[in-house]
């Protein structure tokens, strides 16, 4: 199975993925706080940010393509880096409130300002990030250091000019949205009407104005009456691209429900159910652990919903709530080693998962720093490797093999070699372009198609 | 709603099956392999050690993940249905109840609170005191409850304690009750701790009696916690509340500064 296949449009050449640039330290040198927790292109494709576990996110910018320096054409520079969340203390329930950034949302940009909101486990911020590049100069009264000069010296009058200066990015949190959440906020997600945007933890979702901190409107609660009846919680959410009442959720059961916010207020009530009956061959104590869903994405079209649980990614069609209509393994050998997975907690590993710009290839994580590319048109799908050791600069990512016993090639790597410690949680794919960024522990690998970097 | 049952429609999985398709062969991942539907017969007293074995993980997992940091809900509700899962099929198969008659509705509630050990410094355990650190449940069984344990490490649970311990575990809703509870918790770790100045977790896990449990279970339910190194700043946090005889005053100095360090911060 050629996995060239895979990402190419019909009829056009397949697509080779290399590695186009690697930031971050060398795995000797990591410390806890530089882990990546999530990653996320703007809807342009220009910005690249990354949240880690320290509370700092690090914005990256595409270099324009010019044809003077033709091979830095495409590169992500670092843009700004700020400390967004710092580490909190609840006195109340004597427990610490992490500084981790759960996750980063772009705004669409409706203006010269960029806009972005973080959230760690219990507060969402937004955060404005501004470009200054030009600084006035002559001032009457004050010199260049900003001093009030003697009066004396002042013959003539001057109009202020504006002079380029060096350029600086300049980031200012606008507001804050705090105390909205009694448990950890796993996901936001900016409404299309681009004024509204919702945060989800385990029990409960809350609908935001982006202008108003003091106040959200609650529109889901799962929570049951008596804490004891818990047999379920919220793993993710998200609004649907065009249509800005509907939005959906997903849970630790396995199931997706679609809500229209126009049905009622309280969203309980799920206008669609999407859930996929258990293989009963497949029953094991694990199942309900490995069926429930870590990550839900929308297409760009807003068709279908793509989900990740801990074995497979599915794609469900909106109109189809009975079954997804694609599966496709992720690491079907680990089905055998759930116990063991069980053990060492990595069964309760929550990967995301994503779509390319054309809805045609989707993406995930997996173990040993694999990650893996399903093309849905051709049905051909890919591992690669997101390491230093395999990844020389603009050479070609060789897919791997995971063999489970039987023959083994060359270059094949047994189930029971694989790192469990390197896991690839968090994958973003550019929204046009053949771009991805894998977040490796503290390590920001960017892939490009090779064509799509030689052209430029 | 959407709470849906969790017990399986039929009553017992087909154990031959099973252990052909090598499904149940969980904890023992490399062992022999077991062959044949003979053998799956044979191998029925070992499927039910397996899913004792589970269990007893799962019991573990949950209590190691609210020591530290709030717990991962998510994780402790999959957990703890899980728990249910193989409680739900031993009651099917008879096993629970064989069980549950070896002692009354009290005893079975000590077994569950000395699934806590972990937490317990060995001069408690010798003295064979009533813990109250994990339990809200224990408030509901107050006023018929016996104050001693037993010394059985047996992690058999009565029916209603993983209701309790579910409670117990992220009912975080009345945090007067639940800081009593974890400050309890804290006391119970830092007197562990006043025994020998531990450097190290495996230092507070050194002197349980831990021959029923994998240590290497232990740590792993606890690895997955962050920020080992935290413990210093909540064990110091709580150290004024605790009257300890044998503390010396240089290590109380060292906390006092500790505690200002953390408040400063904070």
């Amino acid at each position: 199975m050629s996995h060239k296949q895979v990402g190419a449009p019909p009829g056009e050449s397949a697509v080779d993925w290399c590695l186009y640039q690697l930031n971050g330290a060398a795995e000797f040198e990591v410390s806890e706080a530089d882990i990546i927790s999530t990653v996320e292109f703007n809807h342009t494709g220009e910005l690249l940010a990354t949240g880690d576990k320290g509370g700092r996110v690090v914005i990256f910018q595409r270099e324009p393509e010019s044809k003077n320096e033709p091979y830095n054409q495409g590169e992500y520079n670092v843009y700004s880096t700020f400390q967004s969340h710092e580490p909190e203390f609840d006195y109340l329930k004597s427990l610490e409130i992490e500084e981790k950034i759960n996750k980063i949302k772009w705004l669409p940009q409706q203006n010269a300002a960029h806009s972005l909101l973080s959230t760690n486990d219990k507060t969402i911020k937004l955060w404005k990030i501004t470009e200054r590049d030009k600084r006035p100069e002559g001032y009457n009264l004050k010199d260049e250091e900003g001093k009030l000069k003697d009066l004396s010296t002042v013959t003539s009058l001057q109009v202020p000019v504006l002079k380029p200066m060096d350029l600086m990015v300049e980031v200012t949190p606008r507001r804050i949205f705090a105390n909205g959440h009694t448990y950890h906020v796993n996901s936001i997600s900016v409404n299309s009407d681009c004024e509204t945007y919702m945060s989800a933890d385990d029990l409960r979702i809350n609908l935001w104005h982006l202008a108003i901190t003091d106040r959200s409107f609650n529109i889901v609660d799962i929570k049951p009456a008596n804490m004891e009846d818990l047999t379920e919680v919220i793993t993710a959410s998200e609004f649907h691209p065009h249509h800005c009442n509907l939005f959906v959720y997903s849970s630790s059961k396995g199931s997706l429900r679609l809500c229209d916010m126009r049905a009622s207020a309280l969203c309980d009530k799920h206008s669609k159910l999407y859930e996929e009956p258990e293989d009963p061959s497949n029953r094991s104590f694990f199942s309900e652990i490995i069926s429930s869903v870590s990550d839900v994405k929308f297409s760009h079209s807003g068709r279908y919903m793509l989900t990740r649980d801990y074995l497979t990614v599915k794609v469900w069609d909106l109109n189809m709530e009975t079954k997804p209509v694609e599966t496709y393994q992720v690491h079907d050998y680990l089905r055998s080693k759930l116990c063991s997975l069980y053990e060492n907690d990595c069964i309760f590993d929550k990967f995301e998962c994503a779509w390319n710009g054309s809805d045609s290839v989707i993406m995930t994580g997996a173990y040993n720093n694999f990650f893996r590319m399903f093309d849905r048109n051709t049905k051909r799908d890919v591992t690669l490797e997101a390491s230093r050791e395999s990844s020389k600069p603009r050479a070609i990512l060789k897919p791997r093999r995971v063999c489970v016993g039987g023959k083994r090639r060359k270059d094949d790597i047994s189930v029971d070699s694989l790192d469990f410690t390197k896991k690839i949680l968090h994958t973003a794919w550019h929204p046009t372009e053949n771009i991805i960024a894998i977040a490796a522990t503290n390590n920001l690998y960017i892939f490009q198609d090779k064509v799509n970097s030689e052209m430029h | 709603m959407f709470l849906t049952p969790v017990v399986p429609h039929r009553p017992f999985y087909n154990l031959d099956t099973m252990f052909v398709r090598g499904l149940k062969r969980k904890c023992f991942d490399g062992e022999e392999d077991i062959e044949g539907t003979l053998a799956g017969i044979k191998a029925i007293p070992s499927y039910n050690l397996q899913r004792q074995s589970l269990l007893d993980m799962s019991l573990v997992k949950l209590q190691l993940c609210h020591m530290l940091v709030e717990p991962n809900l998510c994780r402790s509700v999959l957990i703890a249905n899980t728990v249910r899962q193989i409680q739900e099929e031993m009651t099917q198969d008879g096993t629970w109840q064989m069980i549950n008659t070896q002692s009354t509705g009290q005893a079975s509630l000590d077994r569950l609170v000395s699934t806590d050990i972990l937490c317990r410094s060995s001069r408690e355990q010798a003295e064979g005191k009533h813990v109250p650190g994990y339990g809200t449940f224990s408030k509901d069984f107050e006023g018929d409850q016996a104050q001693d344990s037993s010394e059985t490490m047996s992690t058999a649970s009565s029916v209603q304690a993983p209701r309790n311990l579910q409670s117990d575990v992220w009912e975080m809703e009345n945090p007067q009750e639940n800081k009593g509870n974890f400050q309890k918790s804290l006391d119970q770790i830092f007197e562990t701790l006043e025994n020998k100045s531990p450097n190290s977790v495996e230092d507070l896990f050194s002197e349980v009696d831990n021959s029923y449990y994998d240590l290497d279970t232990m740590l792993t339910g606890m690895m997955s916690n962050t920020k080992m190194g935290h413990c210093d700043g909540l064990e110091t946090f709580s150290s004024p509340t605790t009257t300890t005889s044998n503390s010396n005053c240089k290590s109380d100095l060292n906390e006092l500064d500790h505690i200002v360090e953390i408040l400063v911060e904070s």
